[in-house]
């Protein structure tokens, strides 16, 4: 049983490619043509790779996708003079940035911004054809919708940041960069410059649930890997036909903790968890700077940022000193 | 060497010897590295020096090794004291004394300053620093204290000081604008992606370093510090931090960089040494303009050296102290330096 207790999935089923879940195992042959077993993909998961379905959606968010990285690339490229081993050497250090402040709403020029725009609007229209492509999928399978509604949380943020809060502000310069350390610098002077983002109550509740996921997705895979040896791991029937897996699952955290989830709730639980992260996490944004310019002062003003006596200054801490 | 009997007896009686092999080597391991730290003490010990109220995770966090070695310059510019004192060389057409013109080319490096060799560059460059070094010690104690300046302060004994700069802009060369100041690997970045016109925008212009709203809500308008503006702070803030080998904590109260009620002493030093920067690279140091040579200026835009907080402080709190930061008085007995 050692193989099965490891990350890597050391037994791989390799044999004809499913197709989808009728007696024949050939429900989807019509929908296309390529599918085939990696060995290397089956160490991660399941070792068949493939049918993919592209559609309409999918070639629109691949090909505008594609430009928006290719120009980002590209200017990269060509800010360090064309060549290959500065680009590699630098390409934590450099970015797209957006516009400069003086040109507002307006179409800025290519090299001050102006490819910055292209590139987002490209990035825009891949991303909402990304989500279209999972909403259709979707339909077509007869599922629920929930995987594009939770995609459309993350899509929430992205618009407020790129495009929400910029129309509010008035400035296409409110964007943030495209490039490794200079959006985690847009993040630092962001937060400073409106007083301390730590003070703002929806970025407390975007973390709270950001580290509840984390949590609640590392107590589920325990207690389902817990009780596989009694059929725990077939989630779906214990759903519909709870057996011993899901009382004793149900028993430990009871008696844990004094309250279970069920089988059902703990996925309602962790999805609910994951998209009020970038739900609330963007309410806070689109705040920031149209209605709260300092979170710290709003904190003061709300009484709960305490105030500490004391003295200020090394000197009042040393031997002699004060 | 080993009988049979022992691989008979291994071969009939097989063990997992590697489980508990590593078992034990494993807490054997962690037993041996604790008492290692416990007897011999702990190699990357720290010393925190408390800024603030308690609570408030106010502290300038060290390495005690670091601390107890010191600033080796006190005791390098006591040799270069004696080393004057000892000097008989001739002194040639200098505007101050013979003691002061053989001190100062230990201080700088330059043994030919003011000398009957020829006439340099440097005896005009001399004459200005002093000027410079008068304007510190009498108009900014409000930065050097008691303590004052003099060309040891900076130079060390190199003719070309350390923690120098030059402007690098553009940094990228094919943009404008936002995009054209920042995200490149430059010494006045201090190799982070931040804006590298930081330090001519605010230490030799007077742009503005404060970008908070002072109120939960105000009014936008036209003219606001942008967040752009307040990367670039954040850009200048970063090299106050390193050229002074301090954190944020040592001058303000991290959750509210801006409330002049939560700073220390050190904040208000600091901003009379901003003050004290834009004045000298403004009015001494760009009339080196015309004077120096071209091999020392700006690699560039042949810009003139400039000065800021590394120039000096080179990585300490206080330039030239010891551990107890008593500093070594850098005036006293040069009067013609010294305050007016």
């Amino acid at each position: 049983m050692i193989e099965y207790q490891n990350i890597f999935t050391q037994t791989q089923v390799q044999g004809p490619p499913e197709w989808g879940l009728d007696d024949s195992g050939e429900l989807a042959r019509d929908r296309g043509d390529k599918a085939g077993f990696s060995t290397i993909v089956g160490f991660l998961g399941n070792a068949q790779l493939g049918p993919a379905f592209i559609g309409w959606t999918g070639m629109v968010a691949i090909a505008t996708g594609c430009l928006a990285l290719n120009i980002i690339g590209l200017n990269m490229l060509a800010q360090v003079g064309w060549s290959i081993p500065e680009f590699i050497r630098q390409l934590f250090w450099l970015a797209l940035e957006p516009p400069s402040p003086e040109y507002g709403l307006s179409m800025p020029p290519l090299h001050d911004g102006g490819w910055y725009m292209i590139a987002s609007m490209f990035l825009l229209v891949s991303v909402m054809c990304w989500w279209l492509r999972a909403y259709l999928l979707a339909m077509h399978h007869g599922m629920g919708k929930h995987v594009a509604w939770a995609f459309g949380a993350a899509l929430w943020l992205f618009l407020v940041l790129g495009l929400f809060r910029p129309l509010l502000m008035g400035s296409w310069s409110e964007m943030v960069p495209y490039g490794i350390f200079p959006h985690l610098d847009w993040t630092a002077a962001f937060s400073i410059r409106y007083g301390n983002l730590y003070y703002n109550p929806f970025h407390a509740l975007s973390i709270v649930f950001l580290y509840g996921s984390v949590l609640l997705f590392a107590m589920h895979g325990a207690t389902i890997l817990a009780v596989t040896r009694f059929g725990g791991d077939r989630e779906l029937e214990q759903i519909v036909d709870r057996g011993t897996a899901s009382e004793r699952a149900a028993l430990f955290w009871r008696w844990t903790m004094g309250f279970n989830a069920t089988m059902e709730g703990i996925h309602r639980w962790a999805w609910w968890f994951a998209v009020l992260c970038p739900i609330t996490g963007g309410i806070g944004i689109l705040l920031t700077g149209t209605v709260v310019d300092n979170w710290y002062l709003w904190a003061v003003e709300h009484n709960f940022a305490p105030q500490y006596d004391g003295e200020y200054g090394h000197e009042a801490f040393t031997v002699g000193g004060e | 060497m080993i009988g049979d009997w022992f691989w008979k007896w291994s071969k009939e009686n097989p063990k997992n010897i590697y489980g508990p092999g590593i078992l034990i080597g494993a807490i054997g391991g962690a037993v041996f590295v604790g008492a290692m730290i416990v007897t011999w003490g702990q190699p990357y010990e720290t010393t925190t020096q408390q800024t603030g109220p308690r609570g408030t995770a106010m502290g300038v966090v060290k390495f005690t090794s670091d601390i107890e070695a010191g600033n080796p310059s006190v005791a390098s510019y006591a040799e270069t004291i004696a080393a004057a004192a000892a000097s008989e060389a001739e002194v040639v057409d200098s505007p101050v004394s013979d003691e002061l013109t053989r001190a100062m080319r230990e201080w700088t490096g330059i043994p030919t300053l003011f000398s009957a060799r020829e006439d340099s560059y440097q005896n005009t460059v001399a004459s200005m620093m002093i000027g410079m070094t008068q304007a510190i010690n009498s108009e900014w104690d409000g930065h050097v204290g008691d303590t004052g300046v003099n060309c040891y302060t900076c130079h060390r004994g190199e003719a070309v000081p350390s923690g120098i700069w030059f402007q690098v802009h553009p940094a990228v060369e094919v943009m404008e604008g936002w995009g054209a100041v920042q995200n490149r690997v430059t010494a006045v970045s201090q190799f982070t992606s931040l804006p590298s016109d930081a330090l001519p925008k605010l230490l030799v212009e007077d742009g503005r370093i404060t970008v908070h709203d002072l109120d939960p809500r105000v009014a936008n308008e036209p003219g606001d510090p942008t967040w752009q503006d307040t990367e670039r702070t954040f850009s200048l803030m970063n090299y106050f931090s390193n050229s002074l080998n301090t954190n944020c904590t040592f001058c303000h109260n991290s959750r509210a960089f801006y409330d002049t009620a939560e700073v220390t002493p050190q904040w208000a030093t600091a901003s009379i040494g901003i003050q004290m920067v834009r004045e000298l690279n403004v009015d001494y140091l760009s009339a080196l303009d015309g004077i120096l040579p071209e091999e020392r200026l700006g690699p560039i835009l042949g810009d003139t050296p400039k000065a800021a907080c590394m120039t000096c402080h080179k990585g300490y709190q206080k330039p030239i102290a010891d551990q107890d930061l008593q500093s070594v008085d850098m005036v006293s007995g040069w009067s013609e330096i010294g305050a007016e």
